[in-house]
């Protein structure tokens, strides 16, 4: 009897939590005087917030009679992409205006999720304000605006002067080449055994961090520069040698010890250190990061280091053998949307240019170390002296590319992680990486998906 | 005065309470009302879902992209795709591995071992132990996974210990994922079946064991050939509910280890959410879950059968 008893008050009182943890009062629903708005908020990310926050007390005070309701998330990008796309499929739970990835807008737009902006901006002066290349991340396959560019970024070698100097490396430094890279990197090696010399993430911890911040860089910069995905056929480059000389590259580093040990690279936290611990402690040679890095550095931000505009020098990332255009660069880069279930979508729309209008995209351009997307923000002087890097990391959008926005991208990218992670642990030589992946890429796009590089 | 005394029972005749059962046993439809709103609540909570998962795993719903506005019936594409994927064996065995090493062996012996040492202790350290213990079962599955990554990480306070005593661990996460979380999910689950198995030794006569003794069975011997035979039942039964809230865990291994490196230690629930919602392939995941919802069953069915053999629940 006393066996049942416990089984079953254990199992009663299992089943209550259960119901009552379900029972959550959600009010849902907008009503026509009320915008929703949804985009993260994290410990390490809160310009957006204030950005947001600022924007609702504009707004509301012009607008007599309408509520601006703020609904930040604090979760990773990916978790949070996962949690919009699930809000978005239902006209119940959809955010009326959201803060969205440049890179989903393509497919959200196929989803159906996405609010036509196009006679909106028509209608707007303000639009003639963003740059032309700028406002392709937020626009569709048919041309028409479905997303407000709110920055871009791009990726560039951060490096430690002291550490470089110190190994008796010419300042500033622009490697020309990845044999440069590796040369300054054996030199910091023999000067300071103990500190790691030129980092480049890897493996399926750090996820879109790994490719973004590190393979393409290097990929992108083989051969004559299309990467994973040639546009003119639409189709996926598979079996090119590019891609073995970037593997090739990446299994050097790690082996000759220039970067962190594998198993700290497959720490999705690693960047933490890298930003916190590293380059403030002169431990580290160089990286590559985006140009969001001052952002972290800055005061007020997570890992505040005040010397770090003195300290750190920026450089563009060369080609392999310094063929043009000479440099290679990455941008992402996140846009402002509305969903197409809002029953607000004129409120929306005007809430949407409040946010980006000059006062505040200048503050968000300053303050995330974004790289300004108006012109009138890129031409004013304090957007130029924000930081000391804001020139040079600008000058990379001459060289940058994009991810292909497409729908099997998120799975060819693991694939791409997966090689670079086989590499590194010296569980596949680079072309057995590379064959690997070229196998993978078949079976996600077909055979008639992939084309020879 | 009357010498009549009641007649000795009779035992061709059916005793009371043989006759209460018989009555009861005869499942009339009135009698089947009262457990209408009991059936409904599971055909909406309990196979609801499943049969949304086998519907949605005959289609190619996704997250976002065409799939999201429009899905479309593709049959067994899913299914084909599943069992020609590398990785559907690879997270099977990790799951069979996890739900023996933390579910079967893990909780149940350090549950029992527990139980019985407490019932041989003194009231405080039992008292001690047991809030320690029970702690770990209640905290919420995010926290106890926190401290988890924290005990374990490469950097974490067992690291921390070992080298206190001159050893150099390994990165848990990274080397020895399974074993990781193995451990974390042991240390988490053990108060349930220790709370069960104290209750079902406290059932176990007194005398039983007295007499045994008597005759000279040592600890081990009386453990073994008569208490555990006598709670047989509860410890078939306890396996069944932690094999099968075993195998559902997510939070601990997702907060861990994400299911790697690579896909070193994923999990069934892990490969299922990182398909369904970290690529968006919601037809696939559900295709994925069925089979989870499969090796449940075979589970389940081991036991129930096994329990059948032996007699029914103690």
């Amino acid at each position: 009897m006393r066996i049942r008893t416990a089984i079953t008050s254990i199992a009663a009182a299992a089943a209550a939590v259960l119901v009552l943890g379900g029972c959550s009062a959600d009010p849902g629903g907008s009503e026509g005087d009320t915008v929703t708005v949804v985009y993260v908020k994290t410990n390490a990310f809160t310009a957006m917030d204030t950005l947001m926050k600022t924007a609702k007390k504009e707004f509301e005070a012009s607008h007599d009679g309408i509520t601006v309701d703020l609904e930040p998330i604090t979760a990773s990008d990916d978790d949070y992409k996962t949690r919009l796309q699930l809000s978005l499929a239902s006209p119940d739970t959809a955010p009326d205006v959201f803060y969205e990835d440049s890179f989903s807008v393509r497919s959200d737009i196929e989803a159906g999720y996405l609010l036509d902006l196009d006679d909106k901006v028509g209608a707007w002066k303000d639009w003639e304000q963003f740059d032309e290349n700028a406002r392709t991340a937020g626009e569709g396959a048919d041309g028409k605006v479905y997303a407000l560019p709110l920055g871009t970024d791009t990726r560039v070698i951060w490096y430690n002067k002291d550490v470089l100097s110190k190994a008796g490396i010419a300042l500033p430094w622009q490697p020309e080449s990845w044999d440069d890279i590796l040369a300054a990197a054996a030199q910091i090696k023999k000067s300071q055994p103990d500190a790691v010399p030129f980092n480049m993430y890897a493996g399926t911890g750090t996820g879109e961090g790994t490719v973004m911040q590190s393979f393409y860089e290097l990929l992108y910069g083989t051969g004559d520069g299309t990467g994973l995905y040639d546009d003119e056929s639409g189709k996926w480059v598979v079996g090119s040698q590019g891609f073995v000389d970037s593997l090739t590259f990446l299994q050097t580093l790690y082996d000759e010890g220039y970067a962190v040990s594998p198993d700290k690279a497959l720490d999705p936290n690693v960047w933490q250190s890298v930003f916190g611990d590293m380059f403030p402690k002169a431990t580290l040679g160089a990286t590559v990061e985006g140009s969001y890095t001052p952002s972290f550095w800055a005061e007020g931000g997570d890992f505040a280091w005040p010397e770090y505009a003195d300290k750190m020098g920026v450089a563009l990332f060369p080609t392999q053998d310094g063929q043009e255009p000479g440099g290679v660069s990455m941008s992402g880069g996140w846009t402002l949307a509305a969903s197409a279930q809002t029953d607000v979508p004129d409120l929306a729309f005007e809430f949407m240019t409040t946010v980006v209008n000059k006062k505040n995209a200048l503050w968000y351009a300053v303050n995330n170390s974004q790289i300004a997307v108006r012109k009138d923000v890129a031409a004013d002087p304090e957007y130029l002296e924000a930081n000391p890097f804001v020139k040079a990391v600008t000058d990379a959008v001459s060289v940058t590319h994009f991810r292909p926005a497409n729908s099997d991208y998120p799975q060819i990218s693991v694939a791409a992680q997966e090689a670079t992670e086989a590499v590194i642990t010296g569980q596949q030589s680079p072309a057995e990486a590379a064959a690997a992946y070229d196998d993978a890429v078949r079976k996600i796009a077909g055979d008639d998906g992939v084309v020879t590089g | 005065m009357t010498t009549t005394l009641a007649p000795p029972p009779d035992p061709a005749v059916p005793a009371r309470r043989r006759a209460h059962t018989r009555v009861g046993s005869r499942a009339t439809p009135a009698r089947a009302v009262p457990l209408l709103p009991a059936v409904g609540l599971l055909l909406v909570f309990l196979a609801g879902p499943i049969v949304w998962a086998v519907a949605g795993s005959l289609t190619d719903r996704a997250l976002t992209g065409v799939s999201a506005a429009k899905p479309e019936f593709v049959g067994l594409d899913n299914f084909t795709r599943l069992f020609a994927d590398p990785v559907l064996p690879l997270s099977v065995l990790l799951t069979v591995v996890f739900v023996v090493g933390s579910a079967i062996i893990g909780q149940n012996v350090l549950g029992m071992l527990l139980a019985v040492l407490f019932r041989a202790g003194s009231r405080v350290v039992a008292g001690t132990v047991g809030v320690i213990v029970v702690t770990a079962w209640v905290l919420p599955e995010i926290v106890a996974a926190f401290v988890s990554y924290a005990f374990l990480s490469a950097d974490g306070t067992l690291n921390g210990v070992l080298s206190l005593v001159g050893i150099q661990g390994p990165n848990w996460l990274y080397s020895l994922p399974l074993l990781a979380i193995i451990l974390a999910n042991t240390w988490r689950g053990t108060a349930f079946s220790m709370m069960i198995y104290r209750a079902a030794l406290d059932d176990v006569p007194p005398e039983v064991t007295e007499s045994a003794m008597i005759d000279g069975a040592g600890t081990w011997k009386r453990l073994r050939f008569i208490t555990l035979p006598m709670i047989s039942g509860t410890i078939f039964t306890n396996l069944l509910l932690t094999t099968l809230q075993t195998l559902s865990v997510f939070t601990l291994i997702w907060v861990m280890t994400k299911g790697g490196p690579g896909d070193l230690s994923s999990t069934l629930p892990v490969f299922a959410y990182s398909q369904a919602f970290s690529f968006g392939d919601i037809g696939y995941g559900n295709a994925i879950a069925i089979v989870m919802l499969a090796l449940g069953a075979v589970f389940s069915l081991a036991y129930v059968v096994s329990l059948r053999r032996r007699g029914g629940v103690g």
